[in-house]
C-alpha cells in the first residue's frame, strides 16, 4: 500500500510542474496586459515602461517563470495587479464561496444521479429507462448557463420565489446563514446539470455491465437473496463510479466561469472571470496553479480511496 | 419560512449597527429576537423554535429594515469587481461615477443638477480660482474652509499638496503607483503644486494648459490623517477609505458588493444624499443585471442591453437615456499607405452610413452622430461638411479617387466583441459593413476582446501589430478638451502616448489646437475649441457614427434622478418611494 501511494504521489510532482508552465505561458501568449490595463487611456510611454519594470514585465519571459516558480516555491502568489491584495486573501474566500455552491451541487447529483441510474438501470420499463437516459443525454447537451438564465427567468423574475444572483446578504463566508440558502437553490441547480447527467448515465452503464458478469450468476445460484447481491454488484461498480464522481466533485469545486458569471455568485470562476479581463496575470496564474493543484490532489485522493474498492488496482 | 427571513433581516440589521453609529438603537430594538439568532450551525435550536410555534411569534414583527426607516439604494454596475477604494478610482468612468463622485470630492465639479445642456465645471473644494496675470502657468485655487474628511480630519491647503505628492511624487512614503497610474492623464501637463497659505494652493504647469481646470475635476482627496491611522499602508486605507464626499464607506467585500452610508454631516448641505445608505454591485453579466432589476434584487442597473428595455419599461419601470460626450466612431489611420489618407474616401465612408439604422438597429438607444461633439454642444461650431447619409454622394467621392464596384478600396477595421461604451459593436459593425461595401468599400475586420482591443489602440497605427489596419473602432469620451479634440491633433513629437491613434497631420489643425490652450477664459476657449472640432469634421478626420445614450434601467422606487449630460452623475438627489 505504502509503495502504491509513493508512486502516486510521485507522479503528481512533474504534473503540478507541467500545469505552471502551461498556465504561465498561455496566459502570456494573449494579446494586451495588465499595466495597460492599469494605466489609464493616455498613459505616456514612460509611464507605461516604469509600470511595467515596477512589476517586473520587463524581463523575458523564462526568467519571469523562474521567478514566479520560486516565488510560488517559497510560498507566495504574489499580489493582484489590480487590487493590489494578495493573490491568496483573493483565492481563498472566492473558494469557500464556490465551496459552498459545489457541495449543494455535489449532494444534489449524487442523490439525483445515483436514484436515476440505479433506477435506469434495475427496471424492466423499457419506456422508464429511456426517459431518464433521455433526460440524462438532455443534461449533458443543454448549456447549462443557458439553463441558469431560463431559470432565473421564471422562478426569479415571472415568480418572484428566488432571488436572481448573488450570495445573499452574508458579506462573507463567515456570516453566512440559513436565511441565505434560498440564494443558493438556481445556481446549485445550474451547477448540478451537468454532474447529474455523467453520474447517472455512468451508475447505469456500469451496473448494467457488473450484472452481467459471472459472479453474478454465482450468486444468484448460492441462494443469495436479491438485495444481498445488489450489494455485491454495488461494490464492484464503486471503482468506476467514483472515478468519475472524483472528477466531477473537483470540477465543480473550481468553479464555474459561467454560471458563476451569470449568477454573480463571488467564486473561483467569477474570480477568473474578472482576471482574464482585466489581464492581471498574477491574479489568474495563481487562481488557475491553486485549482489545477487541487484538481490534481483530488485525483490522487480519489486513487488512493479506490483500492479499497478493488485491492487489485493497486498492482497496476 | 417567516422564521427564515426573519433572521436574514436580523442580520442585515446587525451590519448596519456595526457600520452606522447612528442607528444602533435599531439593534437593541430587537434584542430579544436576537436570542433566536441560530445561524448556520445550531440547528436543533432552530428546529427547537419552529416546534415552540415560534413562527407564529415572530410573525408580528414589521419589517425590520421599514421599522428602521432605511433606504436603501441598491444599484449594479457593468463592472467585474469593485473599483480601488484609495481615491483614484480604476474600472473606467464607471468606477469614477460610482466611488470617487460618492466618497471623494475634487477640487472642482461639473454641474450635475441639470440635464438640459452640456455639463460645465463649477467650484467644489476649491470656492475660487484664477490664473497669474503675468505667468499664465501659475493657477491659484482657493480653498473652501470648514470641511472636514470623514475621520473628522480637516481638509486645508496641506492636504491638497500631500493629495498631488501621492499622484506625482514617486520619493514620497504616500506616492501610490495605481492612483498614479489611473490620474496619468490629469496631471500629466502639470509641473507643481505649492501651498501658499492654510487655504491657498498654487498648481504650475509645464506648458500653458488653458484647459487644467477640467482635469481638476478628476483630482479627488484622500485624507492624510487616516492614510496614517491605517499603518501608512494604502492596502490598508482601502479597506477603511476616507474622504470628504456625500457618502461614507461602510464595507466591502471584493468581487461582491460595496456599502456606503450617508454622510449627514457633508458640506455641501445641498448635495446630502437622501437615501440612507448605498449598495454597489458589480454585476458584469448584462442579462444578470437586467434579472436582478426586474426581481427587485437591485433599484438601479447600469445599461442594460438594448433588447432588455421593452421588458424593463413593459415590467411599469423607467428607463432614463440622455446625451453626454460619447462618440463611437472609427479612428481612421491618417498615415500615407492607408487608403483613408485620402480625404475624399473618408469623407465616403461618412456619407455612406444610414446613422438611422444604426440606432434602429439598437433599439433608440443612440443619436447620429454629426461630428466628435453633438451640435448643441459650445464646442460644435460650424463645420461646412455636413455628415448624412448620401451614398450617391459617396459613390461619387469613391468614383474620383479611383474606386468603384469593380475596383473596391480595400480596408480592414479593428473592433472589440464588447467593452466600455462600444455599445453593440458585433451586430453594429456588421450592419455598418453593408453600408460601406455598398460604396465600394471592401471591409474585413479584425476582432478581439476589449483589452486587446485596448493595448492595440495605445500602440498607435505606426506600430508593427497594427500594419494594414486602416481604423479601429473605439468609443471615446469626450468631456474634457484635450481628450476630445486636441490630444487628436496633437501629432509628431508632441503626440501623447494613446491620442491621435492613426497619426493625423495637419499644420492648420495643429494651429487651431495650439490656441485654447493658450486661453484662459471659459468662454473664449469654447469658441477656439468649435474652431478646431469644424475643422476635424470638415477634414472627415474619423469616420463619426454614433452617440449613445447611456440607457440605466430604474426600480419604480425610484426618484428625483436628474441625469446630467456627463459622464458622471451625483446620486445625492436620488430617493426611494416606500
Amino acid at each position: 500500500m505504502l509503495g502504491y501511494v509513493f508512486r502516486r504521489a510521485a507522479a503528481v510532482v512533474p504534473i503540478l510542474l507541467g500545469v505552471s508552465v502551461v498556465c504561465f505561458s498561455f496566459i502570456h501568449l494573449a494579446p494586451g496586459d495588465a499595466i495597460s490595463a492599469l494605466a489609464g487611456d493616455n498613459a505616456s510611454k514612460e509611464v507605461i515602461a516604469q509600470l511595467r519594470q515596477s512589476y517586473g514585465y520587463d524581463q523575458s519571459l523564462p526568467i519571469q517563470y523562474v521567478r514566479w516558480l520560486g516565488m510560488i516555491l517559497s510560498g507566495n502568489l504574489g499580489t493582484s495587479i489590480m487590487t493590489g491584495r494578495s493573490v491568496v486573501s483573493e483565492v481563498i474566500p472566492a473558494a469557500l464561496h464556490t465551496a459552498i455552491l459545489a457541495v449543494a451541487a455535489i449532494a444534489l447529483s449524487l442523490a439525483v444521479g445515483i436514484a436515476m441510474g440505479a433506477l435506469a438501470a434495475s427496471t424492466r420499463r423499457v419506456w422508464l429507462d429511456r426517459l431518464l437516459t433521455g433526460i440524462a443525454i438532455l443534461g449533458v447537451s443543454v448549456p447549462h448557463y443557458w439553463v441558469g438564465i431560463v431559470l432565473v427567468a421564471v422562478f426569479s423574475v415571472e415568480l418572484g420565489l428566488l432571488p436572481a444572483m448573488g450570495m445573499g446578504p452574508a458579506v462573507s463566508i463567515y456570516d453566512f446563514s440559513w436565511h441565505d440558502a434560498k440564494f443558493i437553490v438556481l445556481p446549485a441547480i445550474t451547477l448540478a446539470l451537468i454532474p447529474t447527467a455523467i453520474i447517472a448515465r455512468t451508475v447505469r452503464a456500469t451496473l448494467i455491465d457488473v450484472r452481467k458478469d459471472e459472479f453474478v450468476q454465482t450468486l444468484y445460484s448460492f441462494g443469495l437473496s436479491r438485495r444481498r447481491v445488489a450489494a455485491h454488484i454495488a461494490r464492484n461498480a464503486a471503482p468506476a463510479v467514483l472515478a468519475v464522481i472524483g472528477l466531477q466533485i473537483a470540477q465543480l469545486l473550481g468553479g464555474s466561469i459561467l454560471v458563476e458569471t451569470v449568477f454573480a455568485w463571488p467564486g473561483t470562476g467569477y474570480l477568473l472571470n474578472t482576471a482574464i479581463a482585466t489581464r492581471d496575470m498574477p491574479l489568474l496564474q495563481g487562481t488557475i496553479l491553486i485549482l489545477a493543484t487541487f484538481f490534481v490532489l483530488m485525483n490522487f485522493l480519489v486513487d488512493l480511496i479506490q483500492p479499497f474498492f478493488d485491492p487489485r488496482i493497486m498492482r497496476h | 419560512m417567516t422564521l427564515v427571513s426573519f433572521h436574514g433581516r436580523v442580520h442585515r440589521e446587525m451590519k448596519v449597527g456595526a457600520n452606522d453609529a447612528g442607528s444602533s438603537e435599531i439593534a437593541t430594538s430587537n434584542s430579544a429576537a436576537l436570542q433566536f439568532d441560530v445561524r448556520c450551525a445550531d440547528r436543533r435550536s432552530f428546529m427547537k423554535l419552529v416546534l415552540l410555534g415560534a413562527g407564529a411569534y415572530l410573525l408580528p414583527l414589521p419589517k425590520a429594515e421599514a421599522q428602521a426607516g432605511q433606504k436603501v439604494l441598491r444599484m449594479a454596475t457593468t463592472l467585474s469587481d469593485i473599483p480601488y477604494l484609495g481615491g483614484q478610482a480604476n474600472g473606467g468612468a464607471e468606477g469614477i461615477r460610482f466611488v470617487n463622485f460618492s466618497l471623494y470630492d475634487a477640487l472642482v465639479i461639473w454641474d450635475f443638477w441639470q440635464g438640459d445642456r452640456p455639463t460645465k465645471i463649477v467650484p467644489n473644494l476649491a470656492e475660487s480660482w484664477s490664473v497669474n496675470d503675468t505667468n499664465k502657468k501659475v493657477w491659484t485655487f482657493k480653498l473652501r474652509r470648514g470641511v472636514k474628511f470623514h475621520d473628522g480630519s480637516e481638509f486645508n491647503a496641506h492636504t491638497v499638496v500631500w493629495n498631488f505628492e501621492k499622484l506625482m511624487k514617486p520619493d514620497v512614503p504616500h506616492y501610490d503607483k495605481r492612483q498614479a497610474a489611473a490620474a496619468g492623464n490629469y496631471t500629466a501637463t502639470i509641473d507643481r503644486v505649492e501651498q501658499v497659505d492654510d487655504y491657498t494652493v498654487n498648481i504650475i504647469t509645464k506648458s500653458l494648459d488653458g484647459t487644467l481646470v477640467y482635469s481638476m475635476s478628476n483630482i479627488f482627496m484622500s485624507s492624510p490623517a487616516q492614510w496614517e491611522a491605517t499603518g501608512r499602508d494604502w492596502d490598508k486605507f482601502v479597506l477603511s477609505p476616507s474622504g470628504t464626499g456625500p457618502w461614507k464607506f461602510a464595507s466591502v467585500a471584493p468581487r461582491e458588493r460595496v456599502e456606503f452610508v450617508r454622510n449627514a454631516s457633508y458640506w455641501n448641505t445641498k448635495r446630502i444624499p437622501k437615501c440612507d445608505r448605498l449598495v454597489l454591485r458589480p454585476i458584469s453579466d448584462a442579462t444578470t443585471r437586467v434579472s436582478a432589476l426586474l426581481s427587485g434584487q437591485v433599484d438601479w442597473i447600469e445599461a442594460p442591453p438594448p433588447d432588455a428595455i421593452p421588458q424593463i419599461k413593459a415590467a411599469g419601470m423607467q428607463v432614463v437615456t440622455k446625451v453626454y460626450p460619447h462618440i463611437w466612431p472609427y479612428m481612421l489611420n491618417h498615415q500615407p499607405d492607408s487608403p483613408f489618407h485620402d480625404v475624399r474616401l473618408r469623407k465616403a465612408a461618412n456619407l455612406a452610413i444610414d446613422r438611422g439604422a444604426v440606432v434602429k438597429l439598437v433599439n433608440g438607444i443612440a443619436q447620429p452622430a454629426k461630428g466628435i461633439v453633438v451640435p448643441e454642444h459650445p464646442w460644435f461650431g460650424k463645420p461646412t461638411f455636413d455628415i448624412k447619409y448620401d451614398p450617391d454622394a459617396a459613390r461619387k467621392l469613391m468614383a474620383d479617387a479611383g474606386f468603384g464596384p469593380r475596383n473596391k478600396a480595400k480596408i480592414k477595421f479593428l473592433m472589440s466583441t464588447a467593452g466600455s461604451g462600444q455599445m453593440q459593436p458585433l451586430s453594429m459593425n456588421e450592419l455598418i459593413q453593408e453600408y460601406l461595401q455598398d460604396v465600394g468599400f471592401d471591409v474585413s475586420f479584425e476582432t478581439l476582446d476589449w483589452e486587446a482591443l485596448r493595448s492595440r489602440r495605445m500602440a498607435g497605427a505606426e506600430a508593427s501589430e497594427n500594419k494594414g489596419i486602416a481604423g479601429i473602432n473605439y468609443s471615446w469620451t469626450i468631456q474634457e478638451p484635450i481628450f476630445a479634440l486636441i490630444g487628436q491633433t496633437w501629432h509628431g513629437k508632441n503626440r501623447v502616448a494613446g491620442y491621435n491613434w492613426g497619426l493625423f497631420s495637419d499644420p492648420k489643425a495643429d494651429e487651431l489646437a495650439l490656441k485654447p490652450l493658450a486661453e484662459f477664459d471659459i468662454d473664449k476657449q469654447n469658441a477656439l475649441l468649435a474652431n478646431l472640432h469644424a475643422y476635424l469634421v470638415d477634414q472627415a478626420m474619423w469616420i463619426f457614427v454614433v452617440h449613445d445614450l447611456n440607457p440605466r434601467g430604474l426600480s419604480k422606487r425610484v426618484e428625483g434622478f436628474v441625469s446630467a449630460q456627463n459622464w458622471y452623475q451625483d446620486f445625492s438627489p436620488i430617493d426611494l418611494k416606500s
